[in-house]
């Protein structure tokens, strides 16, 4: 009894503290200040098409330098709780039911397909929306569907960690050419920009992009593996 | 205005959807569930203009997370098997130390033949 008085009354308190929030929702009708200088700036800057690539890559590319290192550890902390002598697989061949007829035809047309449209999104991030994160992690979705369709299969786990530690490298090696060559790290200009809306355009951002789409496809992938219990 | 009505309409479900995951006593539908308001929520972003927040949320939030819970969930019941067989099986099995107590082996409780 008390205890759903003590509930009531904190839930209450968050209410009272949120409702001038409430007031305030609502859309507005021009960008704030920082809002159109990213708009104003961005394609003359770094003749990026689309505004969101530019500010993750380049104005913000601290953060998501950032995000890629926590992703990373986290993969390094699940790949290293979820072994098999901890989930107690040691010894034993599990028996695992096979897929049904329609899953396997369905994987086969599909993960290709779906390979490509990944590799479609995090090339054409700094064009279209989308960028290395959604790529990678559709590319991870067609490593899921042939790990389910054929249960015996492994992923190619040497294949990946090479991947993902190259990707890693040309991240931060692209970083550092901005450095040396342009303004600051992890500045696109250290490549010719091109013209704006062409795919080769937009400095190094569409090959941090790349690389970005690589390593967080590779990273998912090896979470899954460990999650399915092939980790030694 | 049809946008507007969509998206309440969609933001009522995940509502709903949401309350329908916490109370639900299967965590298999609980999961589900969420995964579905992940879906609405992408769609809800696409509407609001945002098509690279929607494209993460339906490959993270709906796919991958889901998939990972169920692996998880999968998980969890095997090892759930794995230790309980162990306590009920170890006295039984091991032969040095009789069962404690006859009653438990006279009525079958402990379900080893």
């Amino acid at each position: 009894m008390m205890r759903k008085i003590l509930v009531t009354i904190a839930l209450a308190g968050f209410a009272w503290a949120f409702l001038p929030l409430m007031f305030d929702a609502g859309v507005i009708d021009a960008p704030g200040n920082l809002a159109s200088a990213y708009l104003e700036n961005s394609p003359k800057d770094f003749a990026a098409a689309n505004v969101v690539t530019a500010i993750v890559v380049s104005y913000r590319g601290f953060d998501t330098l950032g995000e890629v290192a926590v992703l990373f550890a986290a993969t390094a902390g699940v790949g290293s709780l979820l072994t098999k002598k901890r989930l107690g697989l040691t010894g034993k061949t599990e028996e695992k039911k096979a897929s049904t007829e329609i899953l396997r035809t369905a994987t086969g047309i599909l993960t290709g397909l779906l390979v490509m449209f990944g590799v479609y999104i995090f090339m054409h991030g700094h064009l279209t929306p989308g960028g290395g994160f959604q790529g990678g992690v559709v590319i991870a979705t067609a490593v899921l569907l042939s790990l389910l369709a054929s249960p015996q299969s492994q992923v190619a786990h040497g294949l990946m960690t090479v991947i993902e530690s190259l990707s890693g490298a040309a991240y931060v090696g692209f970083g550092l050419l901005g450095a040396f060559l342009a303004w600051g790290f992890l500045d696109p200009r250290a490549l010719p920009l091109g013209r704006l809306g062409a795919l080769l355009s937009a400095g190094s951002i569409p090959l941090i992009y790349s690389a970005i789409g690589l390593k967080v496809g590779a990273e998912l992938s090896g979470i899954l593996e460990a999650l399915k219990g092939d980790r030694e | 205005m049809a946008i507007d009505l969509a998206i309440i309409a969609i933001g009522v479900a995940m509502a709903i959807a949401g309350y329908g995951a916490v109370r639900t006593k299967s965590l298999l539908v609980s999961i589900i569930l969420s995964g579905g308001v992940s879906l609405a929520a992408s769609v809800v972003f696409l509407l609001m203009g945002a098509p690279d927040v929607a494209m993460t949320e339906a490959a993270i939030g709906s796919a991958l997370t889901t998939v990972v819970f169920l692996y998880a969930l999968a998980r969890s019941k095997q090892s759930d098997l794995e230790t309980s067989d162990k306590q009920v099986g170890n006295p039984m099995e091991d032969a040095t130390i009789p069962p404690v107590d006859p009653s438990l082996g006279s009525t079958g409780t402990g379900g080893r033949p």
